[in-house]
């Protein structure tokens, strides 16, 4: 794709003078609210791995057999790992609202030559976000 | 790192994921981690949910659930590393453990979902 840019850049001796570079603190992202937000949006994705492993624990333990599956549901029941499941909950419900509302700034909808409000463009997501959910729901629970 | 041309891959990926997660997490994680466990709701039987996941579309629907969200956290996760964290000099060891975590737990859950 760069292959003039890579070609140009052959006979370039790579030298950084590091007197130039500003100093960033490796603790950057604390001191602004919407450098933060960035980071826990980042860190949600933790938990969105421990959810799947957690899921996965309990697909073995459904294969497993009834005993299994009800010590599995035992363990569910610890209050360390209630208060993990609630805590993983806060951060991917922050993941699902950070996501539909970036939807239109990554991919602007424009109706005859004006682009859509953000609120219009993001709205679906949120209604099949509770289709979705209703639906999920109502398999597990009927 | 990958060459630029294999970016694209992985963000789709991610990006699949992401979709995946925001939809379809909330809800799971609600229902079998906090409400099912607390007794906010009446859990379903073990005979029910084990008829529900050997049903061939759930299967599908566990596995899309399982695996896309792990390939959503290895972008993420790496990026978090690298830029948050400032650990550059890392980068091959962190996209191997990243992505090789993602592909085994995406094994995993079809081995499972095949054997249940």
């Amino acid at each position: 794709m760069n292959e003039g840019a890579t070609k140009g850049a052959e006979g370039y001796t790579p030298f950084h003078p590091r007197w130039y570079r500003p100093h960033v603190s490796v603790y950057w992202w604390l001191g602004e609210w919407h450098y933060l937000k960035f980071i826990l949006r980042e860190i949600s994705s933790v938990f969105v791995a421990a959810f799947v492993i957690e899921t996965l624990f309990m697909l073995s333990a459904l294969r497993n057999g009834p005993e299994a599956y009800a010590h599995f549901q035992q363990c569910l029941r610890n209050p360390l790992v209630i208060v993990l499941n609630v805590v993983s909950f806060l951060f991917i419900v922050f993941h699902t609202i950070t996501w539909f509302n970036l939807a239109p700034s990554a991919m602007p909808v424009r109706v005859a030559g004006k682009r859509l409000p953000d609120a219009l463009v993001a709205a679906p997501s949120y209604v099949a976000w509770i289709i979705v959910s209703g639906f999920v729901c109502w398999l597990v629970l009927r | 790192m990958a060459k630029p041309s294999n970016e694209a891959f992985f963000w789709m990926l991610f990006s699949a994921g992401g979709v995946v997660a925001a939809l379809l997490i909330p809800v799971q994680l609600f229902l079998f981690f906090i409400a099912f466990p607390l007794r906010w709701l009446q859990a379903p039987s073990y005979d029910y949910l084990l008829s529900l996941a050997r049903m061939p579309l759930v299967r599908i629907y566990l596995f899309v659930l399982c695996s896309l969200p792990l390939f959503h956290w290895a972008h993420r996760f790496r990026y978090t590393l690298y830029d948050g964290l400032k650990v550059k000099h890392l980068t091959g060891l962190i996209f191997v453990l990243c992505y090789g975590g993602a592909v085994m737990g995406t094994a995993i859950a079809a081995y499972l979902l095949w054997a249940i």
